[in-house]
C-alpha cells in the first residue's frame, strides 16, 4: 500500500482499480476466450490455434471456427498477476538461458506447470502453431520450441523485413503466396473448414471499421488536455484490434463504446482515466517508444500520472498494426491486404522510419519530449534506441531519456531507478521550457 | 619455418589487422575497384565477386580492440559485435568500404543495417533477406528477385552490369572454395591432430577478406603442405563445435579448447564459406542456380526455420556421425537469441541419441580462458572415463 502525496486517503495498488466500461467490456471478451480455450480441453471438435500479435492474421483464423491463443497476451495478462516472475525460472530450470527473451521463458514456464492460463483455466493444447514471423526473430524460435514440446503442426508465414523502408511488390507476392499455398491449407487442414474468402471479406469489414475507430480514439490525444493515455491506457485500447477479435462485431462494438467515452472526455475538457480516476492537470506531453513493463504495471503508471505526465504517443500500440497513415484492412484485395498488414508493423519497419515515426509523433502531438522504456528481452524493439534517442533529441530539440525495464520479467523492474531517472526527467523538461521562455 | 607455418602466419596476420590492409591494397591496386561489406551469416558472394568488388566479411572487434564509441550505441544486454563493428566504423577503419550488407540472422544484426542507414547515409546499405520458405516457387522467386535487387545495387556502384557470364565465371570460383574447404574439413576430421583447430579458423578468416582466387591458391598450398605433416597424436577426444555462427570466439579460446583435450572435427565458424553444402550449378540460369543451391543444400543453423520436427538436430547428428565426434560442445555469445533459444532444443535431440553435450557462452572480447578450458578438460575427461 502507498500513500498519495501525504493529501490523499493511502492507495492501495492491487484493488482500489477505476475502469471505464469500455475496459469491462473488453474483460469480458477476454474471459469469453479464456473460456473458450478452456472448453477446447475436453473437446475435439473445438481446434485451437495459437499465433503472435505482430502480424497476426486474425480475419483469416475466424474464417475457420477455430479458437485464437496468443502467447504474448497470455504472458503479460500472468505479469499482471504476477505470475510470470515463477514461469520464467521454471523455463530457466529446463534449459533456457538467462539472456533470452523472456516472453518464450514466461509461456514456456506456464506450458511446463500445466498450460493455466490467466484465467486461472486449462489452455487447450494446439492444435496448429500459426507462426507469423513478422518482425521479430524470436518468434521463430518460440514456436520451433513449443512445436517440440506439443509435436503439433506448424505453418509459417515469412514476413520479409522492410530493410528499405518500403513494401516492394516482391515481399507482398511472397506473402499472398504463403498465405495461399500453406496457411490457408494448413488452416483448412486443422479445422476441417472450406476456406470461403466471403467470409474472409466480411471479416475484414469489421476490421477496417474498428480501425478507423481506433485512429480517431489515439489521435484525441491531439487536444490538450488529452482525453486518453496512449501508452499505458492505449494497451487496452488496442487489444481487441490486436488479438482474438479484430474481425468480429464485437470488436466494433467495442470502439464504439470505447469513442464514446474518449469523446465524452474531449468535449468536457477531461484528462486521461487513471486506475486513480481522472487525471487533472497535465503538466508533460510524452511520446513514448518501447513495450510497457507489465509486472509493475500499476506502479510505472502511478509515477507518470502523480507527475502529471500523459503519453500522447507510443510505439507499442503500433505492433499490432499501423494505421494512421491510412491502411485498412481491404476486403476488395484481401490476401494482398492481409500483406501489406504484416509488412507494415511496426517492428517490421526499418529504424530511419522508426525514428522518422516517432519524430513525427513528437510534433503533430505537440510532446515535450521523448521517453524509451527499453525492454532488456526485446531485442527487436531495443537495437538500435539509442541512436534514435540522440536522433530525435537532435531532430526535434525536445529532451529525451531512457529507462529500461523488462516486460513481463519482475527481476529487471527498479522501481527507484526507474522513478529517479523519471523525476530527473521531468525536472530536465522544465528546465528546458524556463530556458525557452527566457 | 614451415609452409604450413607460413601460412598460418599469414593468415594471423590478416586476421589481427583490424584496419583491413590487404582488403585497402586491393581496392587501391587498381582504380575502380569497389569493396563490400557484409554481416554474418550468410551472403551470396558471388554477386559481389562478378561485380567485380571484392566481398570483405566484417567479424567485429575480436579481443584486441577497445570499444568506447560503440558501447554508446548498445544497451548492457545486447551482444558486443554490433557495437565493436560500429567501433571499426566510427573509428575509419571501414572509410574504404563502399557498401555493407546485412544478413538475416537476427534482429540485432537487423537492426544494424538501420544504424547504419542512420550513420552512414552516404553509404549503400541493403538488409539482405534470405526465405524462410524452402518451396521454389515461393521462397526460390522471392528470393531471385532479392538477389536481382542486390545486383542493381551493386552496379549502382560499380557502374558496371553484372552479365550471366561473369557470374557463372564467380560461381565457378567459389565452387572451387567450397570443394577446397569441404577437403580440409574431411581431412582435419581424420587426422585431427595434423590440422588444429586455430589454423583451420584462421584459414576460414582470411576468406573473409582476401579475393577467393587467392583464398584458393592458399588453401590448395595448405592442403599440400599439410598432407607431409607429421604430428604426435594426443589423447583428446573429438568434439563438433556449435553456436559461433556470428560473434566469434577469440582465437585463444579456440586454442583453450583443444589445449583442454578437444579435438575440433567440425564447428560453424564462419559459415558464409560452407553454407551451400553441395556446389552451385555452373550452367543455364545463374541466379536460379544461386537460388536452388540455397533452398536445396544451406546449412540449417539457428537462424533458419526448421519446417519439419523430425529433422531438427539432424544436421548437427550428421555432423558428429560423420566426422566420429564423441560429443559436442555448444559455444554461444552472451545474448545471442538465436543460438541460445536453439540450444535446448538441440541438446534434447543430442541427449536423446546418447551424444555427450557440454555447453558455455562467451563474448569476442572474453579475456579468462581458465573456466573454459576446465569445463572442456572435465568433459573431454567425462568422455573417456564413461562414455
Amino acid at each position: 500500500m502507498t500513500t498519495d502525496n501525504n493529501t490523499k486517503a493511502p492507495v492501495n495498488l492491487a484493488k482500489d482499480v477505476q475502469k471505464d466500461h469500455s475496459q469491462l467490456m473488453q474483460k469480458e471478451m477476454i474471459r469469453g476466450n479464456y473460456k473458450k480455450l478452456a472448453e477446447a480441453v475436453d473437446d475435439p471438435d473445438k481446434k485451437v490455434v495459437y499465433t503472435f500479435v505482430p502480424g497476426n492474421l486474425n480475419e483469416l483464423i475466424q474464417c475457420f471456427d477455430v479458437v485464437g491463443n496468443y502467447p504474448e497476451i497470455n504472458a503479460l495478462q500472468s505479469a499482471m498477476q504476477k505470475k510470470t516472475g515463477a514461469y520464467i525460472m521454471e523455463a530457466e530450470r529446463h534449459g533456457q538461458d538467462e539472456d533470452v527473451c523472456t516472453y518464450v521463458k514466461s509461456d514456456l514456464g506456464m506450458m511446463r506447470k500445466g498450460n493455466v492460463g490467466p484465467s486461472g483455466d486449462k489452455i487447450a493444447d494446439p492444435d496448429l502453431l500459426l507462426l507469423s514471423y513478422t518482425g521479430c526473430f524470436t518468434f521463430m524460435k518460440w514456436f520451433e520450441a513449443l512445436r517440440h514440446e506439443y509435436k503439433c503442426d506448424t505453418t509459417m508465414l515469412h514476413v520479409p523485413y522492410q530493410g528499405d523502408g518500403i513494401i516492394t511488390s516482391n515481399m507482398r507476392d511472397y506473402v499472398v503466396k504463403q498465405l495461399k499455398e500453406d496457411i490457408i491449407p494448413a488452416l483448412e487442414r486443422t479445422s476441417g473448414v472450406k476456406f470461403d474468402i466471403d467470409r474472409l471479406r466480411e471479416n475484414m469489414r469489421h476490421s477496417a471499421k474498428a480501425e478507423d475507430k481506433l485512429v480517431r480514439v489515439l489521435q484525441t490525444a491531439k487536444n490538450k488536455p488529452s482525453p486518453i493515455d496512449s501508452y499505458f491506457g492505449g494497451i487496452y485500447y488496442v487489444g481487441p484490434s490486436f488479438s482474438s477479435f479484430r474481425g468480429t462485431p464485437e470488436c466494433t462494438a467495442y470502439y464504439d463504446a470505447l469513442w464514446d467515452e474518449v469523446n465524452a472526455r474531449v468535449k468536457a475538457g477531461q484528462g486521461p482515466v487513471t486506475p486513480e480516476g481522472v487525471m487533472q492537470k497535465e503538466r508533460y506531453r510524452l511520446v513514448v517508444e518501447g513495450p510497457p513493463n507489465y509486472t509493475h504495471m500499476r506502479e510505472f503508471w502511478k509515477m507518470f500520472y502523480d507527475e502529471g505526465a500523459v503519453v500522447v504517443a507510443s510505439s507499442y500500440t503500433k505492433v499490432g498494426g499501423v494505421y494512421e497513415n491510412g491502411f485498412r484492412h481491404d476486403p476488395d484485395n484481401p490476401l494482398e491486404s492481409l500483406a501489406d498488414y504484416c509488412l507494415g508493423c511496426y517492428t517490421n519497419l526499418n529504424l530511419p522510419a522508426r525514428t522518422e515515426m516517432l519524430e513525427n509523433y513528437i510534433n503533430d502531438y505537440e510532446a515535450d519530449g521523448l521517453l524509451i522504456n527499453s525492454i532488456k528481452s526485446c531485442n527487436s524493439f531495443s537495437a538500435g534506441q539509442l541512436l534514435m534517442m540522440n536522433e530525435i533529441e537532435k531532430r526535434t530539440g525536445k529532451p529525451a531519456a531512457f529507462v529500461e525495464t523488462d516486460l513481463v520479467d519482475p527481476r529487471y523492474f527498479s522501481s527507484s531507478n526507474v522513478k529517479n531517472r523519471l523525476e530527473s526527467y521531468f525536472q530536465m523538461i522544465e528546465q528546458k521550457r524556463n530556458s525557452s521562455a527566457a | 619455418m614451415s609452409k604450413t607455418t607460413q601460412i598460418i602466419e599469414r593468415c594471423l596476420a590478416l586476421y589481427e589487422d583490424l584496419d583491413f590492409t590487404a582488403a585497402r591494397q586491393w581496392k587501391d591496386a587498381e582504380q575502380g575497384r569497389h569493396v563490400i561489406g557484409f554481416l554474418p551469416i550468410y551472403i551470396p558472394r558471388e554477386l559481389i565477386h562478378a561485380a567485380g568488388m571484392l566481398p570483405l566479411g566484417i567479424y567485429g572487434g575480436g579481443d584486441q580492440m577497445e570499444v568506447i564509441q560503440g558501447d554508446a550505441f548498445y544497451q548492457s544486454y545486447i551482444c558486443r559485435i554490433p557495437r565493436s563493428t560500429m567501433e571499426l566504423s566510427l573509428t575509419g577503419r571501414l572509410d574504404f568500404v563502399d557498401g555493407m550488407l546485412f544478413p538475416s540472422i537476427c534482429d540485432v544484426i537487423r537492426n544494424l543495417s538501420g544504424v547504419w542507414k542512420l550513420t552512414q547515409p552516404d553509404t549503400y546499405v541493403r538488409y539482405v533477406d534470405v526465405p524462410q520458405n524452402y518451396d521454389k516457387d515461393i521462397g526460390g522467386k522471392f528470393y531471385i528477385q532479392e538477389m536481382r535487387e542486390l545486383m542493381e545495387g551493386l552496379e549502382g556502384i560499380s557502374g558496371r552490369k553484372i552479365t550471366d557470364e561473369a557470374l557463372l565465371e564467380s560461381i565457378k570460383l567459389y565452387n572451387i572454395n567450397r570443394d577446397l574447404l569441404r577437403e580440409l574439413y574431411r581431412l582435419r576430421a581424420v587426422v585431427p591432430w595434423n590440422i588444429p583447430v586455430s589454423e583451420v579458423y584462421l584459414l576460414m578468416r582470411a576468406g573473409q577478406v582476401l579475393p577467393v582466387e587467392e583464398h584458393n591458391e592458399m588453401l590448395e598450398e595448405y592442403l599440400q603442405a599439410v598432407s607431409a605433416v607429421d604430428k604426435p597424436r594426443r589423447d583428446n577426444v573429438k568434439v563438433v563445435l556449435n553456436g559461433m555462427f556470428c560473434e566469434q570466439p577469440p582465437l585463444n579460446l579456440i586454442r583453450s579448447i583443444e589445449l583442454a583435450g578437444c579435438y575440433v572435427v567440425d564447428d560453424d565458424f564462419i559459415l558464409v564459406n560452407r553454407w551451400l553444402r553441395e556446389n552451385v550449378l555452373e550452367t543455364g540460369d545463374p541466379l536460379q542456380n544461386l537460388s536452388d543451391a540455397f533452398l536445396e543444400h544451406s546449412t540449417r543453423t539457428s537462424a533458419t526455420y526448421e519446417p519439419c520436427e523430425e529433422l531438427k538436430g539432424s544436421q548437427l547428428l550428421e555432423a558428429v556421425r560423420k566426422s566420429g565426434a564423441e560429443g559436442v560442445i555448444f559455444a554461444a555469445p552472451s545474448f545471442c537469441d538465436p543460438a541460445l533459444l536453439e540450444k535446448p532444443m538441440l541438446e534434447d535431440v543430442l541427449n536423446k541419441n546418447g551424444i555427450p553435450n557440454v555447453s558455455f557462452k562467451y563474448a569476442e572480447n572474453t579475456g579468462q580462458m581458465q573456466p573454459i578450458r576446465e569445463q572442456a578438460g572435465t568433459f573431454a575427461d567425462s568422455i573417456k572415463l564413461w562414455s
